[in-house]
């Protein structure tokens, strides 16, 4: 077990994120079990109040996945020199398996947190609230969810084992010197770039169709393109967007973008690629909503938004993406 | 004129299903057109206040209707009655219920704070209200400096600022004098030439007997409601 | 967005005129900000000048172990090494411990050959005879010394001696030079009577930083009864040893800040009948649950931010400007490392992210359910009381 600050406070912010969590989800049961909209009684009174307490949890909660997110890559990078030959925070995730999965599961739950905001938002302005049913379900999957979390970040974190130097012995080189390989091989560049463009294109097609119409299968094929675009994404900046942002031909390290030495650009990199791919899903995901006229309501109102939010966030991902390509001296193709 | 508001078999019960339970209101049919003046006369303790507040979308019935421009708001989840308030109605209240610490100008913004109007529109509205009240020279005086009638027309001022079809008035001259009684009898009368509809809980032959103004009358008794012949 | 500004400054107005509550709970925040974030910064700090220290350092150091301890090395051994491929300059440095019963410091003593240009920022020149010496501005300090002054030390045969300071270091890092003294090298050998032919150990540098373990093990190979410790061994040794200190040490303060959320609790929890007034009073005329729980995050926010900063600006002048005294008693194991030195700051946005996480979180936490409470209060209560 490695003792550092950043990993005392992901563990603190993940165990007080799922203790409150958990309090939601009771509240979230009780709220199961009794709600009844036809009924005026004081009860429902109280328990119609205990959906505020449950929303303000949750929209805290996804605060803290988004900034524990933030901070598990940069503790990862603060502690990648206790590894040797972990030359970033890639070879540092490398040091024991779990490493990989702590970041997959904040991921996920990134998308199932914003899907619950988003729907109890939209479900809060209609009055009838017919998505109570299946939002505090969602809860219920959501809880368990962060505390995979916080136990995935445990065991990863106290399985750590830096090296010391021992005061009888300095040789340690010849204990696990190879045991971290600090980079990711990524896929080969050329082909995943033309993937990369040709993808982001259909996304930005299909975007621009749900604008213009109404039907309900280009929101379905928006869908799919978001969930296809972010995967390829992600292989791509591994693959050849890192090389581009670094200039260098062998440095894939998908979260070196994040320090100053790049000028930050990772932040509006990352969040445009999330909030986007978070917005062209969206749509899709409340099509089947539209059954009830209430919610149907509530989501044309917001649709618009949803689908010219993502529109602008690709657009300026695709724009921090090219950028490089198309006016740095760097050539990576003949590499 | 169309009917604003209208109840029917409104009940409300406190503290149902235990020991203490007490029906304040039972059965009540109240109905006022839009631009009337109701009072509603009665003993302490006979219901009126909890009437008001249903009325007012402050609470919800435990079973009967309020159809409130055409739409029903018995069973409202709270956020709409919120919302419902913010715009339609204005309160006075017996106490004036002003914040002490807070100047007249804030405390009469504070019902539009939770609204998306600008800044400037906000302001423009308050001017224009204090103006009217003529409590203009006074605004970034503290509540607690003002005199009772300067209260009194604070609190005026702050059921008007957004504007409401609907003013509900609970006992609203309780606490005054004389003088003051009269004085908020003269801006009830200049409302009601405005359109506006009131509907006034009091026990106050001052106020109750004002015949040019009240079109309505209602008795409340023990949470039954009889509407009164006019005067 | 007009309706989130018109909360927030309702907010802050209702803050500033609860003066009287709301001091307790920032004059604790900001303290148990401050202790968090003295631990971090100092942490950090050392941390930082280790890195710098390290800078200057050879890519690998051989030492000679004789029956498991620390002994002179072979300059012989010089020649072995250096034939390696990859290695570049092998340097054999002779340097020691001199310990001032009277003054109780201890300080390191090195020889030096000819003008030595790893060693940074000189004021004056290097010894260039038996009789001259360049100091550290730790040791100048301690024995109000400075150029053109002399220096007495007593030699490993009990004898005093005489010598001129011909320069200072004037080193950004105080920690490299601090407790330094430099001599010629014949004239150290003769002062601590050391051998001719052996030195305290080998400064290896290596061409291509990715071979300095494979080289390291190669020496190891080639002689058996050496310790090549490479400069990143050390690095990560510094770096475990500083993240596992602050580590206890935060652990240390986790009581604080459970007692900080007893306070932040109860002060949420027990609100003022005026204030449950005024909330009923706004729920009255129109504002929702959702309006107050806004109007409960902006004023939690805006407590959080300023005893955050408060706190971080108390304890960055705790740290850099008062030698974080008030951590003294923790900081025990330390002060056997270092000497007396000033920390140079170095802050980055890394730490005062976790500062804020580990501070701001439970905060909210414990004032979510309070909040709530709070934000619920019936509308028509203001009628009836
Ligand atoms: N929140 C409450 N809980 C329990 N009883 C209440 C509550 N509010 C009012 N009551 C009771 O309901 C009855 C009617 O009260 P109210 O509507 O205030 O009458 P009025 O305004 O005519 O004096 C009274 O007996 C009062 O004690
Ligand atoms: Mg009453």
């Amino acid at each position: 077990m490695i003792l550092n600050p950043g990993i005392l406070a992901l563990l603190l912010g993940s165990s007080i994120a799922f203790l409150m969590l958990l309090y939601a989800a009771g509240l979230g049961l009780k709220i199961l079990s009794a709600w009844d909209p036809q009924s005026s009684s004081e009860q429902q009174l109280l328990l119609e109040r205990k959906t505020w307490l449950v929303s303000t949890i949750v929209n805290y909660a996804f605060g803290f996945v988004v900034l524990s997110g933030l901070l598990f890559i940069y503790t990862v990078e603060d502690i990648h020199r206790l590894f040797i030959g972990a030359m970033c925070a890639t070879g540092a995730l490398n040091a024991n398996e779990i490493g990989w999965l702590v970041l997959l599961v904040k991921i996920i739950l990134f998308f199932a947190a914003a899907l619950w905001v988003s729907l109890n938002r939209l479900d809060q302005c209609t009055e009838d609230t017919p998505l109570v049913r299946p939002k505090y379900i969602g809860l219920l999957l959501l809880t368990p969810l962060v505390g995979l979390d916080l136990l995935l970040q445990y065991s990863y974190f106290s399985g750590l084992q830096p090296e010391i130097i021992t005061s009888c012995c300095g040789s340690l080189f010849s204990l696990g010197n190879d045991s971290v390989a600090s980079d990711i091989a990524g896929l080969p560049p050329a082909p995943t770039m033309i993937a990369f463009f040709i993808c982001g294109g259909l996304f930005l097609i299909t975007l621009v169709l749900s604008l213009g119409s109404r039907q309900a299968i280009f929101r379905y094929l928006l869908f799919f393109a978001s969930v296809l675009f972010f995967f390829i994404s992600l292989l791509s900046i591994i693959s050849f967007i890192s090389l581009y942002i670094y200039q260098m031909p062998t440095h894939h390290c998908p979260f070196d973008m994040l320090q100053q030495n790049y000028g930050y650009i990772g932040y509006p990199l990352y969040i445009a690629l999330f909030g986007g791919c978070f917005f062209g899903l969206l749509p899709g995901l409340c099509q089947p909503l539209k059954k009830n006229p209430s919610l149907k309501r509530e989501i044309e109102k917001r649709e618009r938004h949803w689908l010219l939010l993502a529109f602008f966030a690709i657009v300026v991902f695709l724009a921090i993406v090219a950028w490089p390509i198309l006016f740095s001296p760097f050539i990576l193709l003949s590499y | 004129m169309p009917t604003l508001i209208e109840t029917k078999d409104l009940c409300k019960i406190y503290n149902r299903h235990k020991p203490d339970e007490l029906q304040a209101l039972s059965d009540v049919a109240f109905s006022i057109d839009q631009g009337q003046v109701a009072v509603l006369k009665g003993p302490s303790g006979s219901g009126k206040t909890s009437l008001l507040s249903l009325i007012g979308c402050m609470a919800r019935p435990t079973s009967g209707s309020i159809r409130l421009a055409d739409k029903d708001v018995a069973k409202l989840p709270e956020r709409f009655l919120a919302e419902l308030r913010r715009d339609l109605f204005g309160f006075i209240f017996q106490q004036f219920n002003l914040m002490r610490e807070l100047s007249l100008f804030d405390n009469i913004l504070l019902p539009l704070y939770p609204t998306e109007i600008s800044g400037k529109e906000m302001k423009s509205r308050a001017d224009e209200i204090l103006r009217q009240l003529e409590l203009g020279d006074r605004k970034q005086q503290k509540v607690k400096q003002l005199s009772g009638g300067e209260q009194q027309r604070v609190a005026i001022a702050r059921a008007l600022i957004n504007q409401p079809e609907i003013i509900i008035a609970d006992e609203p001259t309780a606490h005054l004098d004389r003088a003051l009684t009269e004085e908020l009898l003269t801006i009830l009368a200049r409302l009601k030439q405005n359109g506006k509809t009131i509907i006034i809980a009091t026990h106050d032959p001052a106020i109750y007997q004002q015949q040019e103004l009240i079109d309505r009358s209602y008795l409340m008794h023990d949470g039954n409601l009889l509407e009164v012949e006019r005067l | 967005m007009a309706r989130r500004l018109n909360i927030l400054e309702h907010a802050l107005s209702s803050l500033l005129r609860r003066k009287q509550k709301n001091l307790a709970i920032i004059v604790v925040y900001t303290l148990t900000v401050a202790t968090i974030a003295s631990v971090l910064f100092l942490t950090q700090s050392l941390r930082s000048e280790a890195v710098n220290v390290l800078a200057a350092a050879p890519d690998i150091v051989v030492q000679r172990l004789a029956a498991g301890r620390h002994d002179l090395i072979p300059i012989a051994d010089a020649e072995q090494i250096r034939r390696m491929p990859g290695v570049g300059k092998v340097e054999p440095r002779v340097w020691g411990y001199y310990y001032d019963s009277l003054k109780k410091v201890n300080f390191t003593l090195m020889g030096v050959k000819d003008s030595p240009t790893n060693l940074p920022l000189l004021q004056g020149t290097f010894p260039a005879n038996n009789e001259q010496c360049t100091l550290g501005k730790g040791i100048a300090e301690a024995y109000g010394v400075t150029i053109g002054d002399s220096l007495v030390l007593v030699d490993s045969s009990n004898s005093s001696k005489l010598y001129q300071v011909s320069g200072l270091f004037i080193a950004d890092s105080e920690l490299l030079t601090n407790d330094l003294i430099l001599l010629q090298e014949a004239e150290l050998r003769r002062f601590f009577k050391l051998p001719d032919g052996r030195a305290t150990d080998l400064a290896v540098e290596v061409y291509n930083q990715r071979e300095v373990a494979t080289l390291a093990k190669k020496i190891k190979l080639a002689l058996p009864d050496s310790r090549p410790i490479g400069k990143t061994e050390i690095l990560h040794t510094y770096d475990t040893v500083f993240n596992w200190r602050s580590g206890i040490m935060l652990t240390l303060f986790a009581s604080a800040l459970i007692a900080f959320c007893i306070l932040a609790w109860d002060k949420a929890t027990g609100i003022s009948a005026d204030e449950k007034r005024e909330i009923g009073i706004l729920k009255a005329i129109g504002w929702d649950t959702n309006d107050v729980l806004l109007l409960k995050f902006w004023e939690g926010l805006a407590i959080s931010l300023t005893a955050f900063l408060l706190g971080a600006i108390i304890a960055y002048l705790h740290v850099f400007f008062y030698g974080a005294g008030l951590l003294a008693p923790v900081l025990q194991g330390w002060s056997v490392l270092f000497p007396q030195f000033n920390l140079t700051p170095a802050i980055d946005l890394y730490q005062l992210f976790v500062l804020a996480l580990l501070t701001i979180v439970p905060y909210i936490a414990c004032t979510i359910v309070p909040a709530w409470k709070t934000a619920v209060t019936d509308p028509d209560s203001v009628m009836r009381s």
